[in-house]
């Protein structure tokens, strides 16, 4: 049994939002549940389509393999099969198995006893695909917007959508986004070498403790957020990053069409133009 | 959901100031009383200062004030030192390296590209000796050097863009100019000159750890929280002694995704990730332009990309 050694008398019952007992239970190290059921599902049916739409192209490259939404002229109505049809019953599985993954989530946080702050966090990135894929297209009348489902395919999309709109780096949004991304990464660094630093100060060396990570930030930088604030930070931080990363893309193109001009309006500012 | 969800500090306790931990004799004393601000009380500790500034620390701030008025007073010069034109124009303004006729040279006239040089030096130097402090308070406070060197592969991918690379290329021209929508054009151009930067694999590799160091944060952070009634915050004692915060932290990743970190490992997992993220940047960067001319040609010619026809 995948059981840790402290594992056994976490395992009680409970805590389900749907389905009452009759899923709960695990299958090794995983826990099953409704929602688990529903995650198999759509993940299962999504793969098994993606693989069927690659059969239906000229090559089984990973890099290369490309399953395309079907062309704007469809609009934002069902297309056939081999012409973006599977594109989009694979978009409508991996949201199915997104969602049903984070309420999988909630379930395991009540069986546990713990916040909902891990499935609402990944609500954020499911937020941000579905922008993509579902909120983006629908905005701008056709399914054909949407980024295709291929390693290489999808970043000659981001590659070609950023310079339809002239220059996507102007994009305060992405700016934003871009930014939030770098600076999540930077506190990642400083708070997992922080703990390390503490926890391995060399051979022979004592353990140090929180009053030792507080003195080094205040010493280095004049203020430390602390072992609490540090995780809410970091959380404020990636969630930030998806959330501009989103609101970056669905005003490009509903919104505005060349990045660089809208700039404009700074220089017309009345306090100098 | 009327639940406490720990987003916020719900009662602050005010003591005096914390002084920190004693420093070895040698050490300079620290500086500022320290006071409290019950806004960051919040998020985190509401305590600002003392800071500990020394050589190193008053070095690098002497050196990035430089900088930044080097950078700053060119940009208003480019405006014939006109405050409100400084304003309106602040996104275009730029402080650009010498053109590509001055080569690599040391000494380049101060208005065709030598204030950019003198900017950076300043800049790097002000970087460097910020990266001794970090080195030295961890050695002073018995701590171990996993921050400082997590910072020195941000340097290095610092340095690549804007000295090694221009020296392997022999062009101070390559170099990431200073001004906002500058920086971003020369992002743009890079990656068009070379063929697309997306068919770097570094690169690749530096995006997968950069959205990857995102996504740890927001799990490593969320779970923190959600396991904070727990006392699942204090993790230096967590991991000297599993408690039932870690317990449950772990088992809510092996119960939804079959594996789990440990309170200490988790720390590994963000440390190399974000140490990884500057790493293969800055090797994506080093190689464009040195040993690969255009990325798309480089993957066609290795079955990463569809040749064209």
């Amino acid at each position: 049994m995948a059981l840790l050694s402290y594992e056994r008398k976490y395992r009680v019952r409970g805590g389900t939002l749907i389905g009452g007992d009759l899923f709960d239970f695990w299958i090794g190290p995983f826990f099953v549940g409704f929602f688990g059921v529903t995650t198999i599902f759509f993940s299962v049916l999504g793969t098994g389509l993606i693989f069927f739409a690659a059969s239906l192209g000229d090559t089984w490259n990973p890099w290369l393999i490309d399953i395309q939404p079907p062309d704007v002229s469809y609009g934002l109505a069902l297309a056939p099969m081999r012409e973006g049809g599977l594109w989009q019953i694979i978009t409508i599985c991996a949201t199915g198995a997104f969602i049903s993954w984070a309420l999988r989530e909630v379930e395991i946080c009540r069986k546990l006893g713990i916040g909902y702050h891990v499935p609402i966090a990944f609500g954020v990135a499911i937020f941000a695909f579905v922008t993509l894929n579902i909120f983006r297209p629908m905005l701008l009348g056709a399914w054909g917007e949407g980024f295709p489902y291929g390693i290489m395919s999808h970043l000659d999309w981001v590659s070609n959508v950023g310079y339809a709109y002239v220059n996507f780096h102007y994009n305060p949004a992405h700016m934003i986004a871009v930014s939030f991304f770098f600076i999540t990464t930077f506190a990642l660094g400083l708070h997992g070498a922080l703990v390390l630093s503490a926890t391995n100060p060399g051979k022979g060396k004592t353990v140090k403790t929180p009053d030792h990570e507080d003195t080094f930030f205040r010493d280095i930088l004049g203020y430390s957020i602390g072992p609490l604030g540090i995780h809410r930070l970091g959380l404020f931080l990636a969630l930030s990053a998806g959330f501009w990363s989103a609101v970056c893309i669905i005003i490009s193109g509903p919104w505005v069409r060349s990045w660089v001009d809208w700039w404009d309006w700074w220089r017309e500012l009345p306090i100098w133009s | 959901m009327t639940t406490y969800q720990n987003i916020f500090t719900q009662v602050q306790v005010r003591g005096p100031v914390e002084q920190g931990v004693h420093l070895p004799a040698g050490d300079e004393p620290r500086y500022g009383g320290g006071f409290f601000s019950h806004l960051l009380g919040r998020i985190g500790n509401a305590q600002i200062g003392p800071i500990y500034l020394g050589f190193t620390g008053v070095a690098s701030l002497l050196c990035g004030f430089i900088a930044i008025e080097i950078i700053g007073l060119n940009m208003l010069a480019s405006v014939n030192w006109d405050p409100l034109a400084f304003g309106r124009e602040f996104f275009w303004l730029t402080l650009d390296p010498p053109g590509p006729e001055y080569g690599f040279q040391p000494f380049v006239p101060l208005n065709e590209g030598g204030w950019y040089i003198l900017a950076g030096f300043f800049l790097t130097a002000s970087i460097l000796l910020w990266g001794v402090r970090t080195y030295r308070r961890a050695i002073q406070l018995g701590l171990g050097t996993h921050v400082a060197w997590a910072f020195a592969s941000a340097i290095w991918l610092y340095l690549v863009l804007g000295f090694i690379r221009p020296m392997l290329m022999g062009d101070w021209s390559q170099a990431v100019p200073f001004g906002i929508f500058s920086h971003l054009d020369w992002t743009n151009n890079f990656s068009l000159i070379y063929g697309n930067l997306f068919y770097n694999p570094f690169h690749m590799l530096s995006i997968a750890f950069l959205y990857g160091s995102a996504l740890l944060f927001a799990m490593h952070g969320a779970t923190i929280l959600a396991v904070g009634r727990f006392g699942g915050d204090r993790e230096i004692e967590q991991i000297s002694d599993r408690g039932t915060a870690t317990e449950r932290a772990a088992l809510f990743w092996r119960w939804t995704m079959g594996f789990n970190a440990t309170m200490e490992s988790i720390h590994r997992w963000a440390w190399w990730f974000a140490v990884l993220t500057t790493l293969t940047g800055g090797i994506g960067i080093l190689i464009t332009g040195t040993v690969v001319d255009n990325w798309f040609i480089w993957a066609s010619e290795n079955g990463i990309a569809r040749p064209l026809d």
